[in-house]
């Protein structure tokens, strides 16, 4: 049974940027060193706080895109062109800069190798952060449970994670693509927003009663999970992680 | 739907400034239908405060309110809130 | 212990004639949603507004005879608890004094109630002589759902959470009736001139 108990409440903690990472045109990957981090659960997800100096502030939650790795996390932030806090976590922190942080939090939507499998991953553009967290840490420990990703994104060059996803294929891990706007010439993979039958086609079925985690933009968890439903999954083995409208 | 619409883990970060233990996998019952269901899986709004509904018949579980210092909170519309140590 | 600055943010602000804006506050372009709950889509054959509670008798209007009533275009700054304020706003509306007209009341307070169970609590004299508004256009078009419509309260003196969205009526109280937000850590009154956000502001 999950549910783990956070030692002591939590609050603000400066965290100080590392390195900078351009994932695709619009998403980068901020890796932070944390001084006094406890550590984190694959799925696990942040507070960040800005705050100007003349004391506006602004806050937003972003899922943990690395498995534990001592003080250090890192977070895929997709640029939302007129967005409050992504562009400036894309376009003008660098390294050394500080922000400040709340975490981990949530215990809810997290998964770690003895909760078995097989699992269904299922992401929406930046929902990816937190499953691709969880197939990190599936990595160096050295899993080789069931996993099969299901991930839609606009198009090949705004797949998040594309070239590690190809790499860590294999092992018990299918990687699925869903390119919903746009595909490369000669593309045979799914072009379409993920419904029932794509989801029966990846598999597994009920019946193999898999553990189920859905993130991304609000209206694309709630269709996934509805669909899965349909296909017979129980609501119990359904995680989700809404991110909102946009998924920003 | 609601495209709007968060859920539980979204104030996972508030909560856990005030309670010590991880409030999304607490379960609540809700005062209105009687589901149980975890903190996690509740609906959120985000209106002047946050608003925590329950995912089976709306009903306003927990409102929360902060300013810099004082947090309200209201579970009113809880029946009860279950959390494991 | 005081926040850390992080270098060069600065957020997406616009700048504001001084003293336009209350204490505490940021301009926006945008128009953020905040909700307290899903959004209610009531068709407007089944709309209706009462006025009730402590009246000398009841009034309803459906909506065709809501949109016969008279009601203006005006323009104002609106104030949210959250921080944002956003100027210079265009809202088509029926003023609340026309719709009390005739209405004989001993009462000092109102409580504003909404599709979805919303209330919020505003003093009668705050609702009249010119004050506020039930509004059913913004920016020249029909209401959309998600900033309240069919028709939403406009009460454009206090913060923005008592301009109650998707409502449905006024009761007319004896006595002050703290809503939604009222009774959990917001302001009874809420002056964004006197930054009355919280309970003891």
């Amino acid at each position: 049974m999950e549910g783990t108990t956070v030692l002591g409440r939590l609050t603000w903690q400066p965290a100080d940027a590392t390195r900078v990472v351009v994932e695709t045109p619009r998403a980068k990957t901020i890796a932070f060193d944390v001084p006094g981090w406890a550590g984190h659960r694959a799925g696990q997800h942040l507070d960040v706080r800005l705050t100007a100096d003349d004391g506006y502030q602004a806050e937003r939650s972003y899922s943990i895109a690395s498995a534990p790795d001592g003080i250090r996390v890192e977070l895929t932030v997709v640029r939302i062109a007129d967005g409050e806090v992504s562009p400036y976590l894309t376009d003008d922190l660098q390294p050394g800069d500080q922000i400040e942080l709340r975490g981990p939090v949530g215990g809810y939507f997290v998964w770690e190798p003895p909760l078995g499998g097989p699992l269904l991953l299922i992401a929406g553009g930046s929902g990816v952060a937190p499953l691709m967290a969880m197939i990190r840490l599936r990595a160096a420990a050295g899993s080789d449970v069931d996993t099969r990703l299901l991930l839609s994104s606009r198009g090949w060059d705004d797949i998040i994670y594309r070239e590690e996803l190809e790499r860590l294929g294999g092992n018990g891990l299918t990687v699925v693509h869903t390119l919903t706007i746009s595909q490369p010439p000669g593309w045979a993979g799914y072009a379409r927003r993920v419904d029932a039958e794509m989801l029966a086609e990846v598999g597994p079925g009920p019946a193999e009663r898999p553990l189920v985690y859905i993130c991304g933009p609000t209206p694309f968890v709630e269709a996934a999970a509805q669909a899965l439903v349909g296909l017979g999954h129980r609501p119990e083995a359904i995680k989700t992680e809404r991110f909102g409208p946009t998924g920003s | 739907m609601d495209e709007l619409m968060l859920d539980g883990n979204a104030v996972a970060g508030m909560l856990s400034e005030v309670f010590a233990v991880e409030m999304t996998t607490a379960t609540m019952t809700c005062g209105n239908c009687g589901t149980s269901g975890a903190v996690g899986a509740m609906h959120v709004f985000r209106g002047a405060g946050i608003v925590m509904r329950c995912p089976n018949c709306d009903n306003t579980v927990a409102k929360i309110v902060e300013d810099g210092t004082r947090i309200w909170l209201n579970f009113g519309g809880m029946q009860a809130l279950q959390i494991t140590r | 212990m005081s926040p850390i600055i992080s270098r060069g943010f600065r957020g997406r602000r616009e700048g504001a004639p001084p003293g336009r804006v209350p204490p505490g506050q940021y301009v926006t372009r945008d128009f953020p949603v905040l909700s307290a709950g899903p959004t209610p889509h009531t068709p407007v054959e089944r709309w209706d507004f009462t006025i009730s509670g402590e009246v000398d008798e009841p009034r309803r209007w459906t909506w065709d005879e809501f949109r016969a009533l008279p009601s203006e275009e005006v323009t104002v700054d609106i104030h949210c608890v959250t921080k944002w304020s956003k100027l210079d706003t265009v809202w088509q509306g029926v003023r609340v004094d026309t719709l009390l007209e005739g209405v004989e009341t001993s009462a000092g307070y109102t409580v504003a109630f909404s599709d979805g169970g919303y209330t919020t609590n505003v003093p009668l004299e705050d609702l009249t002589g010119g004050k506020a508004w039930v509004a059913f256009s913004y920016d020249g078009e029909p209401l959309q759902a998600v900033h309240g419509g069919p028709a939403r309260m406009l009460v454009p003196h206090l913060y923005f959470w008592k301009s109650a969205k998707w409502v449905r009526g006024l009761r007319l109280t004896a006595v002050d009736e703290p809503g939604f937000w009222e009774t959990n850590g917001y302001h009874d009154y809420g002056d964004p001139w006197r930054e009355q956000r919280y309970w003891g502001d």
